[in-house]
């Protein structure tokens, strides 16, 4: 009897562990596979004609309740809940719409398509998430959805089907506030002659100006010229994504073998980084005068920086027209939305008096090829209305604040809000913009290890040199996987 | 009585016993299966043999998290039954306030891991901010943070069980002791050691298998922060699980591995203490 007690609580007392373990055991589902559509449906509905489609899946088209759509972006959540609100008004139909929370879009997605009621509509970050995707995107060669869209090769192709539409256009660069800029031009002691912001179109004058604006930072009110460059865990995206695609647009485009940057990126087994230098002359000269001193980066967040900036702690800050709201909402808020614009990255590379702001999109739909025909049809149908109706494209340009690569748009239904107005002009200078080359990085992976690299020059724990590596390194074993 | 038994055993057994098999069970032998294939999501799996395991291994991370994990499991092992112990005798010596005392001590527990680990993220940054450093500095801040963290979490809970087992310890013999003249020290080594032996192996199983599983509090806390040296296995698993198209089933591997280095580990374990344990 003493010895089965005993047997009996050792087996307890490893089943304890093992149940308390399954959250990193076992992923797996219990929900039987039956439930997932058969994969004919894919295969008949893309070899269908589009006329075919529509007809057959018209009448299908009524069944359909609900559909799913999982959202990218968490600061326009709300937007989405009324729009999907007025579409079940208008046409009975239900849009499900889940939002996964920031920088965690991968996860929830793998873990919703696979079960039984997964998202019909998702969105993919381009050829590399469509490589992930590809056997969840339905081909939209035949939609009046791609029809849509200016300009046809910002979509994802793959053979001649087109598997993710890109809805909004964004771009990324120095966001800094005039109003601080020309107190700046105003000070008697200034070490510089530049005298307005449109001097300033190289890194050279860009790092004089910057450099002699910290010697001035209590007459001009600010603790740093830059707000914190934020390298905490998860805050790493400006740098690691944004400003590594600096130095790898310029690589790539050397290679001339490509129509574009991006497709000689996703041709690289391995890097040179030959512009090196480049990122680290902006780099250091974020950190050098930044609003934290070096020590303290690794706690700082995106929000902590965009807050410094709309606080009027800091003139200038390295984000994209998405921050427009963020800057707003901030409580204390000093910066005047015709203060705000917009200035590229300037790196040092010859040159670089033509250089635009970074200009692109991650943001690509795709519809989910595993759930039913009419499922499909539905959601393409909600794509549709959103970006051609007028109560649809009201939403998309005044609540969503997107600019929308579509022809359904006109010229007076651009967003209002001055980072995106900012955007727009910059298109429209005689400038070239750079294209969102990090599409082409191989993973998630290899950036973490290139922001990871960051923090520790920023500590003094590694040289430059160290960081070269690492980023070659880990664009060669990133890309071998 | 034994026949009895044995014919409501369905009815008393069978609800637990569904509720394991679909919550547990299944997903575990779904899991091990899925360590075998390569997959995006778990309903369409392609079989590739070893070939994760092998790759799980040759993974410098998967190493350095491995002694990473082992380092803060000894040490945390050490320290929070070490505290617990003393504040568990302080604790049954009739102080004044001994129940509020206890229910302070004890409350840390109850707090969730996420939460915990923001919070002393924020108390350990601004000790260090002093300094004009971080706890991503070097990964012995960041490993100290984590001990001292489990320390603070685990204590109240240990301390509870070790209560127990000194309460348990029967007046007479105390008595009898200190008739033939022990010191305080003897009664501590010679009778109140031995008898909570029962509660020492389970408080050693407690923080053992709880810091070697450790995640949400080192997620919050560190994150890996700097360059992956402060990342323990469940996040290491996490990050391969998620962090590279086509790593899925090599996560899931590490799992695999993962679940039995603890399994061994807390068995050994537990046979080592248990023969130090004296019947009453």
């Amino acid at each position: 009897m003493k010895k089965t007690s005993k047997l009996l609580a050792i087996l307890c007392a490893l089943m304890l562990m093992a149940a308390s373990l399954t959250a990193c055991s076992g992923e797996g589902k219990t929900k039987d596979t039956g439930s997932t559509p058969e994969k004919k449906t894919e295969e008949t509905n893309t070899d269908k004609k589009k006329e075919d489609t529509s007809d057959s899946a018209s009448e299908d088209v009524d069944e359909v309740d609900e559909i799913y759509f999982l959202n990218f972006k968490p600061e326009i959540a709300e937007v989405y809940n009324q729009i999907s609100a007025d579409y079940e008004a208008e046409t009975g139909i239900k849009v499900k719409v889940v939002t996964a929370a920031s920088g965690t879009y991968e996860q929830t997605l793998k873990s919703e398509v696979a079960k039984s009621d997964p998202p019909t509509i998702f969105q993919i970050n381009g050829p590399v998430g469509y490589e992930a995707w590809k056997d969840y995107c339905l081909d939209l060669k035949d939609t009046d959805f791609y029809s849509y869209l200016s300009d046809k090769s910002l979509a994802v192709t793959s053979g001649d089907g087109v598997y993710g539409i890109p809805y909004v256009v964004e771009g990324y660069g120095i966001i800094y506030n005039n109003a601080i800029m020309e107190k700046y031009f105003a000070l008697e002691d200034k070490a510089t002659d530049v005298t307005s912001m449109d001097q300033v179109n190289n890194f050279a004058t860009l790092k004089s100006v910057v450099e002699d604006m910290t010697a001035h930072a209590d007459d001009l009110g600010i603790k740093g010229v830059f707000a914190s460059t934020s390298l905490g865990a998860g805050e790493q995206w400006r740098w690691q994504t944004h400003l590594a695609n600096m130095p790898l647009f310029y690589e790539f485009k050397d290679n001339t073998a490509y129509d574009n940057s991006v497709l000689a990126g996703l041709a690289a087994d391995e890097i040179q980084f030959t512009y090196a230098d480049n990122f680290r002359n902006i780099f250091d000269l974020y950190t050098n005068n930044s609003s934290t001193q070096k020590g303290l980066l690794g706690s700082k967040s995106v929000n902590d920086s965009m807050a410094e900036f709309a606080l009027g702690q800091a003139a200038m800050v390295q984000n994209g027209n998405w921050a427009w709201s963020q800057i707003n909402d901030v409580a204390g808020n000093v910066v005047a939305a015709e203060d705000i614009k917009f200035l590229p990255i300037y790196t040092g590379v010859s040159g670089e008096e033509k250089q635009g702001l970074c200009v692109g999109t991650e943001n690509y739909f795709a519809i989910n090829s595993k759930v039913s025909p009419a499922k499909q049809q539905a959601s393409i149908e909600f794509l549709e209305w959103l970006f051609s109706s007028e109560k649809g494209k009201d939403y998309v340009t005044n609540q969503l604040g997107f600019i929308a690569p579509f022809t359904t748009f006109n010229d007076d239904e651009k967003p209002t809000d001055p980072l995106a107005r900012e955007v727009l002009t910059w298109m429209e200078k005689d400038v070239e913009s750079v294209a969102w080359t990090f599409a082409a990085f191989p993973s998630e992976e290899f950036k973490n290890y290139f922001g990871d690299a960051l923090l520790e020059y920023v500590q003094d724990s590694k040289t430059w040199d160290d960081v070269v590596t690492i980023v070659k390194d880990s664009w060669k074993s990133e890309r071998a996987k | 009585m034994e026949r009895h038994n044995r014919k409501y055993f369905p009815i008393f057994v069978l609800p637990t016993l569904i509720a394991f098999t679909i919550a547990f069970f299944i997903p575990f032998l779904l899991g091990i299966f899925l360590s075998f294939t390569e997959f995006t999501t778990v309903i369409d799996a392609r079989w590739v043999g070893l070939r994760n395991y092998i790759a799980a291994f040759s993974n410098k991370e998967f190493t350095n998290a491995l002694w990473f994990t082992v380092k803060f499991t000894i040490v945390s092992m050490v320290t929070v039954n070490i505290f617990a112990f003393l504040l568990a005798l302080l604790l049954t010596r009739n102080i004044r306030g001994t129940n509020l005392f206890r229910t302070v001590f004890f409350m840390p527990n109850l707090i969730g891991g996420i939460v915990l680990g923001y919070i002393w993220q924020l108390i350990l940054n601004g000790i260090l901010f002093r300094f004009g450093v971080t706890l991503t500095y070097k990964p012995e801040y960041g490993f100290w943070g984590l001990v001292i963290m489990m320390n603070w979490q685990m204590i109240g809970y240990m301390m509870v069980i070790y209560i127990a087992g000194i309460q348990n310890i029967p007046k007479d013999i105390m008595e009898a002791a200190k008739i033939d003249g022990a010191g305080k020290f003897q009664i501590l080594r010679k009778i109140t050691l031995p008898l909570v032996m029962p509660s020492v192996t389970i408080c050693l199983f407690l923080t053992m298998s709880n810091s070697f599983k450790l995640f949400d509090q080192n997620l919050a806390l560190t994150a890996g922060a700097p360059s992956r040296k402060t990342t323990m296995l469940a996040l290491d698993i996490y990050n391969t699980f998620y962090g590279s198209v086509g790593s899925e089933g090599i996560g899931q591997a590490k799992a695999v591995v993962f679940t039995l280095i603890v399994a061994l580990v807390a068995i050994i374990q537990l046979n080592i203490t248990r023969k130090r344990e004296v019947e009453n």
